[in-house]
């Protein structure tokens, strides 16, 4: 290691934190732009789809049980299960899925 | 009652309204923090450090992709830019928020709000109505903030005890909480769902493609895109 741990830390909390903090604090104005407000809008939820399909199927042992735990999870989160059931579900169907198959 | 009485309970109120929300968001985000921790142990971090890292960052993606660059010992430079381009969403969530921040709110919780702006964190602070009350976020960073620190910091100890099916079972807690925060609104709004679609199936397209970009870049190419083209093709009306 030629490099130190402690500063490896500092460099990306710094960077993080600026990330978060400076758009909250330097944009203090309502955006008025409709575009740009409807940009906005509609971020969070591309972003989060965009993580979660295709990287759920590869982050299980078998594609397969990361599939069925998508579809279980777009279910239960569509009929109303809150988030710690939808995420416990999910883990669930991923360990039962796997008992059987592996 | 004078109004300062009044505002100091509306502000419990939310600090405890935030506390609930915060608690599957804490468990989870533990349980996911502890296969952050075998990352972590991997790249060569003690558990103080591994929970000094989480508690700052409080960030998956963001972290994970940290890890890989301490593994390879690679330069500050590098840290520098892996964790802007894996973090920048938060940058797109900050933004969001500011908007929803009352002019009279003191500008102190601004920071204190943008301090730990997490997918799941903005995921039900936007979905409340009105303008934030930072004592809301205050609640459920008080459960998610140590959930996900001592969670790395117990997956760095211990990460390495736990069976492979059990590993590959919590990985996906993260992903079913994604799940929890864009399915219900799409349920309600036919553009949203659209979008969601839409995302997905792009990026699994991407994933094939562009498999030499990461995935923190992917991510931010087809938020910018995407969501670009849903401002342009469904621009929200004002509902307020």
């Amino acid at each position: 290691m030629t490099h130190e741990i402690y500063i490896y830390i500092a460099v990306m909390s710094i960077v993080t934190l600026m990330i978060r903090i400076l758009p909250l604090t330097l944009i203090r104005h309502e955006i008025k732009n409709r575009h740009l407000r409807s940009f906005l809008y509609y971020v969070p939820y591309v972003t989060l789809a965009v993580m979660t399909f295709p990287a759920i199927l590869n982050s299980t042992q078998s594609q397969i049980s990361g599939g069925l735990a998508l579809i279980a999870g777009i279910l239960a989160a569509w009929f109303g299960a809150s988030l710690f059931q939808v995420s416990s579900l999910c883990c669930i169907i991923v360990f039962i899925t796997e008992l059987f198959m592996l | 009652m004078t109004k300062s009485d009044e505002k100091l309970i509306t502000n419990k109120q939310a600090l405890s309204e935030g506390l609930r929300d915060g608690i599957p968001i804490g468990l989870g985000y533990f349980v996911v923090a502890f296969t952050l921790g075998i990352a972590a142990k991997n790249a060569g971090l003690t558990p103080f450090q591994g929970f000094l890292t989480s508690f700052l960052n409080n960030a998956s993606a963001g972290e994970y992709a940290a890890f890989t660059v301490i593994a390879a010992d690679a330069s500050y430079l590098e840290m520098v830019l892996i964790t802007l381009v894996a973090n920048a969403r938060y940058m797109l969530m900050s933004t969001v928020l500011s908007q929803k921040f009352s002019r009279e709110t003191p500008f102190y919780h601004r920071i204190l709000v943008g301090f730990d702006v997490t997918d799941e964190i903005f995921g039900i602070t936007v979905s409340r109505n009105g303008f934030l009350n930072p004592f809301y976020n205050y609640g459920a960073m008080l459960v998610a903030l140590p959930g996900w620190s001592i969670g790395t910091a117990l997956g760095i100890m211990a990460g390495n005890i736990l069976p492979t099916s059990a590993v590959s079972a919590l990985s996906v807690a993260l992903y079913g909480m994604f799940l929890a925060v864009i399915i219900p609104p799409a349920k309600s709004d036919r553009t949203i769902a659209l979008t969601v679609a839409v995302s997905f199936i792009l990026s699994f397209i991407a994933s094939y493609m562009f498999d030499n970009i990461s995935a923190g870049t992917r991510t931010i190419i087809l938020t910018i895109l995407i969501a670009g083209l849903a401002s342009i093709v469904c621009p929200v009306h004002d509902k307020k």
